[in-house]
């Protein structure tokens, strides 16, 4: 998926917010950005970061410096295990021209050398957002993984897939009990975009009133669609 | 055979959870996905995995398993052996990988 295709898919769809979660990768995150400003789309920045565990977890970030972080920290923490390109394909990073400008040598799809717990902590302790990703898939997800939600997460919201029904995830949360539920398309491809979406009824578009939504403060909220 | 009987014969270390080395093992489950483990081990068995969550034990203790053994040398998180001593629930370690230490627990348990 090309940056200025995903924009414009986005622009089709009519949305207003969509989220850059490259696999173990913040790498395209800024250059959506900046092109969907222009469009008057607004980027949740961040990664679908594979856990020890190999829960799968989404992660937004407010800015530049924070995503910097976060990016050495994923560089620090992925096996280096190569990537096989005649079975993944190519790891590219692109410019704004859609010129490679670089290539990921290992594996973006393996699992960080760290625990769920740790990554949470480490998305948080950057004033990040933490979510479960599509939590009822019966793999790479937390439910598949773990079991079921561990009563101590910090989380900000869990993430339903495409076809999922939100009752159908509530017996795997324990203590969780008042946790947003938001269901994305999870678009590996263009067709995939803005196939399901969530709402959020926040004052204006920024991170913070993003983060005010998921957790349900000052009048903010979210909903499926 | 009881806990106690498999720690000597298959050489495994004893991170904690003491109190149930006398829990009686009617067989084995490997497995590192917890919701498998949840729907399909039955109680008594000792349960071989690389996981080493703290849900882990709580999924353990749900299902009434004799121990758990972490292979490849993993240790147990510290929030996972907290519980597990809590728990009385055995938690167990090998440098062995899965495949071999499953062979040795079956022909241990079959003999």
């Amino acid at each position: 998926m090309s940056p200025a295709k995903i924009i414009e898919k986005a622009l089709e769809k009519g949305l207003d917010i969509i989220g850059i979660t490259d696999h173990n990768s913040t790498r395209h995150c800024k250059l959506i950005s900046k092109l969907a400003a222009t469009e008057g789309i607004f980027v949740l920045m961040g990664a679908e970061v594979t856990t020890r565990e190999e829960v799968h977890c989404l992660s937004f970030f407010e800015n530049d410096d924070q995503l910097l972080d976060f990016q050495a920290y994923l560089e620090a923490h992925l096996p280096p295990i190569l990537n096989d390109t005649k079975k993944f394909g190519y790891q590219v990073v692109i410019d704004e021209d859609e010129q490679i400008i670089d290539e990921i040598e290992f594996l973006l799809i393996s699992a960080l050398n760290q625990s769920i717990d740790q990554i949470e902590q480490k998305v948080h302790s950057l004033g990040g957002i933490f979510i479960p990703a599509h939590i009822d898939r019966p793999s790479y997800s937390i439910t598949s993984q773990l079991g079921f939600i561990p009563a101590d997460l910090n989380i900000d919201a869990i993430e339903i897939s495409a076809s999922c029904k939100a009752e159908s995830v509530l017996p795997f949360i324990t203590k969780q009990k008042d946790v947003s539920i938001i269901r994305n398309s999870d678009a590996h491809y263009e067709d995939q975009i803005g196939k399901v979406f969530t709402t959020f009824e926040m004052e204006h578009r920024s991170f913070d009133e993003v983060k005010l939504a998921l957790h349900r403060m000052l009048g903010r909220n979210t909903r499926i669609v | 055979m009881q806990v106690k009987d498999i720690i000597k014969a298959l050489e495994l270390k004893i991170f904690g959870g003491n109190q149930g080395l006398d829990r009686e093992i009617t067989g084995g489950y490997t497995s590192d996905l917890l919701s498998d483990v949840m729907g399909y081990a039955e109680n008594g068995k000792i349960w071989i995995t690389l996981q080493t969550h703290k849900n882990v034990i709580a999924i353990a203790s749900l299902k009434d398993l004799a121990a758990v053994i972490l292979i490849k040398g993993n240790d147990p998180d510290p929030d996972m052996l907290v519980q597990a001593i809590e728990e009385g629930i055995p938690v167990l370690g090998t440098n062995e990988e899965a495949f071999e230490i499953t062979g040795k627990l079956f022909n241990l348990l079959n003999h």
